[in-house]
């Protein structure tokens, strides 16, 4: 609920009163419906409780929950190799992050430096993940303003990724490549060439999207203006990743805070300064071209032969040493984090997982959603890329 | 808005004249990638059931089920896999000690009954069994350690000069090192013929817990120091890691524990037993077996006392096996740990010429005799009496009584047995040139494989399949050895092939010393006739029930000299099942009848 403060002062509504609603529903005037969990307009598993006047949303409600699998305790109960297949249904989209994260957790408290060619082909995962979400993503943005066709174009070059990953690591969906030590296998022969084809389809499909949705007269009339966010709002509310670029705040951690081999690419921040809906579209659709790039650059400076993993004592009883440390990678959506707790044994004793959806869903959606028209809830919430399963880990 | 923006999103019309991506029927097939992790496939020879795969498994999707006999190195039992619970991760195949363990690319099976989705790969027939594609665990990439961690040992040009103890033993660190690569499946447990807990010693290394590690040893070996060092050690050919490379140095690690602790804290580690409850056991011998026996029943209170020929306790391990590879000083340490249990040894008294079997058998409550294996097998060729032939036990029993024994400078042994070896390489050390003479093949020899290598590393030198003719008196030297070339004639499928002399072939060795070393046989002068009469025994051997009691219930028998397996592990094994059954005849059958 929206706090009287906190409340856009745009709204011609009357204020919280006492932390209390302050619609009387029974006077015909406001109504209360929920979208979701099970609705097309939104995204996976959580539930917005819209209260609307007209078409008009007074207040918004989330609700999550409905999908909560208890990873971190799960983790509790598991030695540290076993961890490493629960990881990456945190993020079902984007499992790659957790894995990268998850094993950069372990390797800093057992002190292990992963080889050089792993380092690469990390990155390079990692980077195909960013490019493989998005296309999920952009065809949700897409269809959430009715325009279904381009969400079945690039979910079939989401599809070509998938291939690629399959491929590589053995599985489409979670890949479970990223394992501490390195990475579970080398490039297949002939990788590359496969890749850059792939990549040159996608470059295409994404000019057709270009042409069909950024320069659409409908969606730039329902995106632009559409969930601002101000970049006072951005620390306020620990916004990161393409939500904050999109108003024009520089952050990066793949620039800010170098990790894997980043520093090594040839690459600049993708801001805009819309601050709206078809601003972070346009973060997201140059971050596309952006992975592409990267991915072509990794192809071409990476080492091409040498070792890829790094022998770990034995993983049947491995204690890993005391301490406690916290990475963080930039993933589609913003600041992707994992924060480990060793206490010298077989499990960990606690890994606490960042999600980036956890603000953008819940307090900025509350926030951004009061004051737009109930057809545009779908949109503006598509627009700030959230995934439920890393806010209920 | 511009004009652009209405017009812009009408270009991409021309997606319609493109070739779609979709196929026309959704069941077309699509195989999986070259690496794809579908369901597993099972190599049914190369599996040994150990069980990592389960253990690894985070979602519990893996059982283990019985679906053969239990054989050695192999527990018999296989992967069942549930595909409700399988997450299709690989990490079992990762861990496979064996690499028996695959996935193929297949992903696709329709079928309406839920039980059928567990089975058992490799076993149950499914259509991708003999898939060649799939996941299988990358070169470069393993989650275990093949490689041993190497045990610092003297050259051979050193160890050859003297009985300076040849394996070094571990650091703390390379011990914790080698204790790391365990997977703990526990087939050596099995194997081992006391069934010591291998995994649980080991985790105790790791742990650094050598009071720990102590208490598990003494739990099924009352004599680790020595065994530490010159154990058969079984349990090293089945090691599930062995299949990776090299098996776990579990001998050696045995002997770390020990090598930590001093005799004088073992008290502060191990339990004293119960106390005295009256009874008294008779054992005869104190070889392995009767310290075994004097160990376990000591700590369930019985008064124990060992007559034993030798003036120092030990037997074999002592009389038998050449300083180099187990000093003197660590069985005393086995042995003064038994004796301050309360255990009386009473040396230098052979039972049968100083003491009558039957005033024993009539004394104490009970009679464990485990008497080895004493009179050597002679060679059975003429010039046999001729001075200079001994037999190989005769000659490492002088050395430890600390006399030089007359071998002079050319020495052959005949056998490929443990003692052979041991014959052999003492007799490099007093200077001789040394030649073993085999009739089988060297892959045949009972000898470890260790015993053999380091044999020839010290320059003895092997002639396999060569049979022994005749003696005769030397000129030179002291004697002349003939021997014939032997030819390996198979005995049909399963039987090791026979040593057949090829006629005409001879050959002949100038020596000084010919060192007999082919086997031995009992010795039960000992017992009286009117006991002797009711024993039964088959091959030599005393028979014997589960608890190695005789076929007179107060008497029973462990060791060499009723277990055909020849060896230390066995005969503490066999201590400790004849504790056990002794305590069972003096408890439970007493008031039975």
């Amino acid at each position: 609920m929206v706090d009287a403060k906190k409340q856009d002062p745009r709204s011609k509504f009357p204020p919280v009163e006492g932390g209390k609603s302050r619609y009387n529903l029974t006077s015909g005037k406001y109504m209360k419906i929920w979208q979701g969990p099970q609705h097309p307009g939104i995204t996976g598993n959580m539930s917005l409780e819209l209260t609307v006047c007209g078409d008009e949303v007074v207040d918004c409600k989330t609700h999550v929950g409905y999908l909560h699998r208890g990873f971190e305790k799960l983790m509790e109960r598991r030695k540290y190799i076993q961890c490493f297949p629960l990881v990456c249904r945190i993020c079902v989209p984007e499992p790659d992050f957790n894995e990268y994260l998850f094993a950069e957790c372990v390797e800093e408290l057992a002190g292990i430096q992963i080889p050089e060619r792993a380092k690469w082909l990390r990155a390079l995962t990692l980077e195909m993940a960013r490019l493989t979400s998005f296309l999920m993503w952009i065809g949700g943005q897409a269809g959430s303003f009715g325009m279904g066709t381009i969400g079945q174009w690039t979910v079939t070059m989401r599809d070509y990724m998938l291939d690629l990953f399959e491929e590589l690591s053995g599985g489409r969906i979670y890949h479970m490549y990223i394992i501490p030590g390195g990475v579970r296998a080398d490039l297949p022969e002939g990788y590359e060439g496969r890749v850059e084809s792939t990549l040159k389809q996608i470059e295409k499909v994404l000019k057709d999207v270009e042409l069909a949705l950024m320069h659409n007269y409908v969606f730039k009339k329902r995106a632009k203006g559409l969930g601002i966010i101000t970049p006072d709002m951005v620390d306020e509310y620990g916004i990161t990743g393409p939500n904050a670029r999109g108003s024009g705040v520089k952050r990066d951690i793949r620039k800010d805070n170098p990790y894997l081999i980043y520093d090594q690419l040839d690459f600049e921040i993708v801001t805009e300064t819309g601050s709206d809906a078809y601003a972070r579209t346009w973060v997201r659709m140059k971050e596309m071209y952006q992975s592409i790039d990267l991915i072509r650059q990794m192809m071409k400076k990476m080492p091409k032969e040498g070792p890829f993993f790094q022998k770990l004592p034995n993983v049947l009883h491995w204690k890993v040493p005391a301490g406690q440390t916290y990475h963080k990678s930039e993933c589609t959506r913003g600041e992707y984090g994992f924060y480990m707790v060793s206490d010298g044994t077989e499990l960990p004793r606690r890994v606490y997982v960042r999600g980036p959806s956890y603000t953008h869903a819940v307090t900025l959606m509350e926030r951004l959603a009061v004051n737009t028209n109930i057809a545009d809830t779908a949109g503006l919430m598509v627009s700030l890329h959230t995934y439920p399963p890393e806010i209920e880990r | 808005m511009s004009l652009k923006d209405i017009i812009a999103p009408f270009s991409v019309w021309k997606r319609a004249f493109e070739k779609p991506y979709t196929t026309k029927k959704p069941l077309d097939e699509r195989p999986g990638a070259a690496r794809y992790r579908g369901f597993h496939i099972n190599d049914m020879n190369k599996c040994i059931g150990c069980g990592t795969c389960e253990e690894i498994c985070q979602n519990a999707a893996i059982d283990l089920v019985p679906v053969s006999k239990t054989v050695h190195g192999d527990s018999g039992l296989r992967p069942k896999i549930d595909y409700g619970r399988c997450c299709w991760c690989a990490l079992c195949v990762d861990i496979c000690p064996t690499s028996s363990l695959g996935m193929s690319n297949e992903y696709i099976w329709i079928d309406s009954d839920p039980e059928v989705f567990r089975f058992i790969p490799g076993h149950d027939d499914k259509p991708w069994n003999n898939s060649e594609l799939g996941y299988r665990r990358a070169e470069g990439y393993d989650l275990l350690e093949g490689q041993r961690v190497a045990m610092p040992m003297l050259s051979f040009e050193e160890s050859k000069k003297s009985f300076v103890e040849m394996v070094q033993g571990y650091s703390a660190e390379q011990a914790r090192l080698e204790a790391d690569r365990c997977i703990a499946c526990g087939i050596c447990v099995a194997t081992c013929p006391a069934h010591m807990q291998v995994p649980e010693y080991i985790k105790a290394i790791r742990d650094d817990d050598m009071g720990e590690g102590l208490k598990i040893v003494y739990n099924a070996n009352p004599l680790p120091a020595s065994c530490g060092r010159v154990c058969s050690h079984a349990c090293e050919y089945v090691c599930a890691v062995k299949h990776k490379g090299e098996a776990l140095s579990i001998r050696w690690l045995k002997r770390y524990i020990i090598d930590q602790i001093y005799l004088g804290d073992y008290q502060k580690v191990l339990d004293e037993g119960e106390p005295g409850n009256g009874k008294k056991i008779a054992v005869i011998g104190s070889g392995p077996g009767g310290l075994s026996a004097a160990y376990y029943l000591s700590l369930l209170g019985y008064a124990v006392t060992i007559y034993d020929a030798n003036d120092k306790a030990g037997g074999m391990l002592r009389y038998g096996i050449p300083e180099y590879r187990l000093p003197y000083n660590q069985i005393d340490k086995d042995v003064d740990y038994i004796t301050s249990l309360g255990v009386e040894i009473i040396q230098n008294t052979k039972i049968g010429r100083d003491i009558p079997f039957s005033k024993i058998y009539d004394e104490f409550d009970s009679v464990f005799f485990s008497t080895g294996l004493t009179d050597p097998y002679g060679l059975d060729i003429s010039g046999e009496d001729l001075k200079g032939v001994i037999p190989g036990l005769e000659m490492l029993d002088e050395v430890t009584k600390g006399l030089v024994p007359d071998i002079g400078s050319s020495v052959v042994v005949v056998g490929g047995g443990n003692v052979a070896m041991d014959a052999a390489r003492t007799s490099k050390r007093y200077g001789a040139e040394v030649t073993i003479l085999y009739r089988r093949r060297k892959e045949d020899m009972p000898a470890d494989e260790e015993e053999i290598e380091e044999a020839q590393g010290e320059d003895c030198i092997l002639t396999t399949q060569a049979i022994p003719l005749r003696l005769e008196k030397g000129d030179k030297t002291r004697l002349k050895l003939y021997w014939g070339k032997a030819e390996m004639v198979s005995e049909g499928p399963g039987k090791r092939p026979k040593p057949v002399l090829i006629e005409g072939s001879e050959e002949l060795i100038e020596c000084d010393t010919v060192i007999t070393a082919i086997g031995q046989a009992a010795d039960y002068s000992f017992l009286s006739e009117e006991i002797t009469a009711k024993l039964s025994f088959k091959r030599g051997y005393v028979e014997v029930n589960e608890f190695y009691q005789t076929a007179d219930r107060k008497i029973f028998a462990g060791g060499d000299i009723a277990n055909p397996k020849r060896d230390a592990i066995s005969a503490i094994a066999n201590g400790h099942s004849a504790a056990k059954g002794i305590d069972i005849y003096l408890t439970n059958f007493r008031k039975l009848n």
